[in-house]
């Protein structure tokens, strides 16, 4: 089911949560919305369940205006960060919840509905544990369970609010490939929210990265890592390191000195220059450079961590180097970013 | 270190010091307060030889004031039950003004001497008092029948039941209901098959102790019931009536009776309570 979140504003008690989100999710696919705490991520998702009401804009289900309709009409799936299952059903009896509590002719039997809480069980790998209660599960095996609930419902979409947030880092990376072969033998619209940029880029299709109620940036993992479109998604995905620069003629420069960078979709004025740590390539002579003055230089896994000092003391940038590279011997490096943005400053857009 | 571990040990080894002391302690305590106040009455009755006790207990009058007192105190528990859950309800969901004063006169009944309660309902209930006044052109008399002892039980029980279930309800995590209401349960289908269950012990206990409150309730009962025997004498008022005619042994008889019924309706429902918390995922 394709959803389409149109021009939606959230507003609680005058406070906005959510500015003008517009947002378009695919049929199928495995989307996750990632930001740092209070970003609005669980407020999107609970405007999608119904479970908020917008104070503005339309959110569709396929061509259906699915504003108009209550929680329980939208038929989603939702998988709370705490699980929020029935501690006095059993894992079975909180599965066919969904089921059994439909009406008419919409009502499985019985037997059909314990069936399909079984081969649901199955599914997230819990079979055998059916007549146990809630509060005999290991967290891990709570949040499955609470996951084939959702699934019995045959949800149009399945979202999921920080599904591993309360889990200890081995299950979190364990039930994170689950969900992703879940994901591709359903073929569940699905959208999770996540405030770790790790597990984002690793399980979704697409990434909806989040800041102060404004969607950033919308893209794989590839486009938030390697183009990101705003300082936020620089800072906030990966590792970044920036230096505030002015640009002139599309000419780059660092105080007096000239980078060896051009750019032409900036305007004159005041900017920042963002590039990661390692997408840097050294220089012997310097017709065109950031130099820097080592400051520290740390040993991180494979590569080395150098800090430098910036035009005097005021701004620290840092590189990587290969382990054995001479330069980390040297006092004073030269380089210059291969892989870098500038983005004008937005005070100064008018100089 | 060889122990034998599956043997049965009166005390498990335990990182929490002073099980004995404790134990102790308690047995003693419960002794003094209780146990032996209690078993008084149970040798006086047993002086009564079975014959004796048998003549006395059943006794029409002494079985009616037996029935009129546990079938109020019953109606009474379960009207409790249903409306002391309906105002914690509303104490614990809705913020409206004046709920801070509604939530401290839910404990009057706990404070008030139980004769102001009496007089008081009495005064309210009685065919030209307020409410009275209201009722009786509908044929309804509360004052002075047995529906009178129903009120004012249900009055000095109410408390028990609010103050029992409100911490549990509160506690409810907004999640559970939202996952019901994504699921598709209705309004009504979440209170009936999520939230209630979920109360379910909490009520057990509200209502037994609302029960037995009322069961032992004397002071605002005999205000409001008319005492009429046979029709509106609650059986605290009778042994009352027996130890002022030096009846010691009609008084015993009666109270030792009243023990016996009340202990084994406290230890069923504590058995349904045990049931229950098991049932609905609280055990272990
Ligand atoms: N029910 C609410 N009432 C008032 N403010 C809320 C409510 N829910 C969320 N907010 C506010 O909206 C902002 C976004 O919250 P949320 O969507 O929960 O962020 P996230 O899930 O990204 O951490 C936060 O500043 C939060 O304080
Ligand atoms: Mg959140």
């Amino acid at each position: 089911m394709d959803v389409s979140i149109r021009n939606v504003r959230k507003e609680f008690d005058r406070f906005p949560a959510l500015h003008n989100v517009s947002l378009d999710i695919h049929s199928g696919e495995l989307i996750a919305l990632l930001g740092p705490s209070g970003s609005g991520k669980t407020t999107l998702l609970r405007l999608i369940a119904g479970l908020e009401t917008p104070t503005d804009g339309s959110i569709y289900f396929g061509p259906e205006d699915a504003s108009l309709k209550s929680v329980q009409e939208r038929n989603v799936g939702f998988v709370f960060q705490h699980y929020a299952l029935f501690r006095h059903m059993t894992v079975a009896e909180n599965i066919g919840f969904g089921l059994k509590v439909r009406k008419g002719n919409d009502r499985p039997p019985n037997e059909q509905i314990r069936k399909r809480a079984l081969e649901l069980l199955d599914l997230v790998q819990l079979s055998g544990l059916e007549n146990r209660y809630p509060n005999q599960l290991s967290g891990g095996q709570r949040q499955r369970v609470a996951l084939a609930r959702a699934m019995a419902i045959e949800p149009r979409v399945l979202l999921l609010d920080e599904p591993f947030g309360a889990l200890d880092a081995q299950v979190r990376r364990e039930l994170r490939r689950w969900l992703r072969e879940i994901h591709d033998t359903t073929g569940h619209t699905t959208v999770f929210v996540t405030h770790d940029q790790e597990e984002a880029l690793e399980l979704a299709d697409r990434v909806v990265v989040m800041s102060q109620g404004r969607i950033e940036q919308v893209g794989t993992a590839d486009d938030a890592y390697d183009r990101p479109n705003s300082p936020f998604v620089y800072g906030f995905i990966g590792d970044s390191s920036t230096l505030p620069v002015r640009v002139e003629n599309g000419e780059i420069w660092l105080a007096d000195r000239t980078v060896g960078l051009q750019v032409n979709d900036v305007p004159d004025g005041n900017a920042s220059l963002y590039f990661r740590p390692h997408d840097i390539t050294l220089l012997d002579g310097c017709g065109g450079c950031i130099a820097g003055t080592v400051a520290t230089s740390r040993r991180v896994a494979g590569t080395r961590r150098v800090e430098l000092e910036v035009g005097g003391s005021q701004h620290r940038v840092e590189i990587e180097l290969p382990i054995e590279h001479v330069a980390a011997e040297r006092s004073r490096i030269a380089f210059r970013p291969t892989r870098w943005k500038v983005f004008p400053d937005a005070q100064d857009s008018t100089a | 270190m060889t122990y034998a571990p599956t043997r049965w040990r009166f005390r498990q080894p335990s990182v929490i010091p002073g099980f004995g002391p404790a134990l102790g302690f308690t047995i003693a305590y419960l002794s003094l307060i209780v146990l032996i106040p209690l078993s008084g009455i149970a040798l006086r009755a047993a002086a009564l030889g079975w014959s004796g006790f048998w003549a006395l207990a059943t006794d029409e009058r002494t079985l009616k004031a037996l029935e009129i007192s546990f079938g109020a105190s019953l109606i009474a528990a379960i009207v409790n039950v249903v409306f002391g859950t309906l105002v914690a309800w509303v104490l614990v969901r809705y913020r409206f003004p004046g709920r801070r004063l509604i939530d401290a006169a839910v404990d009057l009944p706990f404070a008030l001497p139980t004769a102001v309660a009496g007089i008081a309902l009495a005064a309210i209930y009685a065919p030209n008092g307020w409410v009275g006044s209201l009722l009786a052109p509908l044929g309804i008399k509360v004052a002075f029948t047995p529906l009178g002892i129903i009120v004012a039980l249900i009055f000095v029980g109410l408390p028990f039941v609010v103050r029992t279930v409100q911490p549990v309800m509160e506690e409810i995590d907004r999640d559970v209901e939202e996952a019901a209401a994504t699921l598709g349960a209705t309004r009504l289908q979440t209170v009936r098959r999520v939230i209630l269950p979920g109360l379910m012990p909490a009520i057990l206990t509200g209502f037994a102790l609302s029960f037995a409150r009322a069961v032992g309730e004397y002071g605002s009962v005999i205000f409001i019931a008319g005492n009429i025997p046979y029709v509106s004498e609650i059986a605290p008022l009778l042994i009352v009536i027996r130890l002022e005619e030096f009846n010691y042994a009609g008084a015993t008889a009666i109270a030792a009776i009243m023990l016996v019924i009340s202990f084994f309706m406290l230890f069923a429902i504590n058995l349904v309570q045990t049931w229950s918390r098991r049932r609905y995922g609280y055990g272990a």
